[in-house]
């Protein structure tokens, strides 16, 4: 499926789009991690927890659990909130 | 756990100067900074920045492989992680397992690193290892020049570990630390680390297990100091040439211990009773075990932490801390409201040694005299957090 990158990853992927499978958004995470060693941990904490200023999105919805089920058609996304400086 | 011996020395002269250029390794909020100087350390060179935008809490350089150079970095958004360089900064890569703590339990609630606040280069024979300390208070050991990292279990997953650090939330605002990372040169088993709050231990076997070394140390008034985190050490040093002397910043005074004693003495209550011993960062003379420099900070009131009364001073003791003397020239004499951090005061190895320190308003002053005379050789930066030496590699 299609995965947005936000630009604070791009280093990883070099690209803003990529694609990657999953059946849920934690395994699609192991994909990404798999085709580009390190983007998962500075996304996801060593306990397993969406770290505090990233978001998620799932065909435009946000999402926060890693468990989500997801089909081959969806589109996902992630951002950062970014501070005032 | 007792040390058996002690090699108590007065002074290192046997230690050769350093000569040629010094580069500095400036860690800042927003990036990474080399900053070169010429052989004689007149003239000086600000690179390109360095993941700009990264939040740089340390980049250290191995003295045992000079090209190598870790970087702490992480950014408001992204974890934590460390970059590597073999090529003295032209290039850098990733560690594939940064420090972390070990999940917990189904059920549980695990610790994460914030992130990774200071790097020490292990023993000289141990070439690839590194310390780490993490904010909040974790230890973690390389043993592949960074690459990937281990959470040393004799101080993380101690039994005591909520008794002596406190929680996350009673620590500092900006997280508590685990910072001062010491290898003994004579014995790479031999460690001490500090924490802010935590106090501070020391290992005999490579961290296996830690012991509080507190005695003699203040707290804040009415506190009780059997309670180890309200210690609050802010940097500790090995005098120069002499690792049986430690010296220490602490939120409570400026202090030295002679080991093996075990009580520290505050030397700090023989500064200006106008300027106060409280302060962040502290550095040595390489060679000579009396020498060190402090910068002080206001700690009144709702405490500044800025140089009191706006006059930035530093302080030299050439006799391990009975008398200071105030080091001014060059320093702007007034309305100058400068914080420096527990990172950002380092010291060279040549002779006569090198002076630097940054501050939280990018600026990176100098002395090429020990502190004789202060120049300003960088301003414009992002806050400093942390400047470090590197020698050149030959």
């Amino acid at each position: 499926m299609k995965v947005r990158i936000p630009s604070p990853l791009v280093s990883y992927t070099h690209k803003r789009e990529v694609d990657a499978e999953g059946r849920t958004l934690g395994e699609l995470l192991g994909d990404l991690d798999q085709r580009y060693p390190g983007l998962r941990f500075r996304m996801i904490d060593e306990q397993g927890a969406l770290r505090p200023h990233m978001r998620m999105f799932v065909n435009g919805e946000q999402v926060r659990e890693l468990s989500i089920q997801l089909r081959s058609s969806d589109e996902v996304q992630f951002i950062q909130a970014l501070s005032g400086g | 756990m007792k040390r058996t011996s002690s090699r108590s020395k007065s002074s290192n002269p046997a230690a050769k100067p350093a000569t040629g250029p010094v580069a500095l390794l400036v860690a800042t909020r927003k990036g990474a900074f080399l900053l070169k100087s010429d052989r004689n350390r007149r003239t000086w060179n600000l690179s390109d920045p360095i993941f700009l935008g990264h939040i740089v809490h340390h980049a250290v350089q191995d003295p045992r492989e000079p090209k190598t150079i870790l970087m702490a970095a992480r950014t408001g958004h992204l974890g934590p992680t460390i970059f590597r360089s073999h090529d003295s900064g032209k290039t850098w890569k990733e560690a594939k397992q940064p420090p972390a703590f070990p999940k917990a339990p189904e059920g549980k609630k695990g610790q994460v690193v914030d992130h990774t606040f200071w790097l020490t280069p292990g023993h000289a024979s141990e070439k690839g290892t590194w310390y780490a300390g993490t904010s909040p208070q974790g230890l973690f050991r390389s043993e592949d020049g960074g690459a990937t990292w281990s959470s040393v279990k004799g101080l993380n997953e101690h039994p005591e570990y909520s008794q002596w650090m406190g929680a996350v939330e009673n620590g500092t605002p900006d997280g508590p630390k685990l910072h001062s990372v010491l290898v003994d040169p004579r014995d790479a088993k031999h460690l001490y680390v500090a924490m802010s709050s935590g106090g501070v231990f020391e290992s005999l076997d490579a961290g296996a297990n830690w012991k509080p070394l507190v005695a003699g140390l203040e707290v804040v008034e009415s506190f009780d100091p059997k309670n180890l985190w309200f210690h609050d050490p802010h940097c500790m040093r090995f005098a120069g040439g002499n690792p049986d002397r430690l010296y220490q910043q602490n939120h409570c005074g400026i202090y030295r211990l002679d080991r093996p004693g075990e009580t520290w003495k505050r030397i700090g209550k023989s500064m200006p009773k106008s300027v106060g011993d409280v302060g962040f960062p502290m550095t040595v003379h390489p060679r000579d075990q009396d020498t060190l420099w402090v910068l002080p900070m206001d700690g009144s009131g709702v405490w500044p932490r800025t140089s009191p009364g706006g006059k930035p001073s530093i302080f030299i003791s050439r006799n391990g801390g009975k008398s200071w003397k105030r080091q001014t020239k060059g320093l702007p004499a007034r309305n100058a409201w400068w914080t420096i951090k527990r990172q950002a005061m380092c010291s060279d190895a040549h002779d006569p040694v090198g002076l630097y320190f940054g501050t939280t308003s990018g600026e990176v002053w100098a002395s090429r005299k020990e502190g004789g005379r202060w120049e300003c050789i960088a301003r414009h930066l992002p806050e400093i957090y942390a400047v470090e030496p590197a020698h050149s590699s030959r």
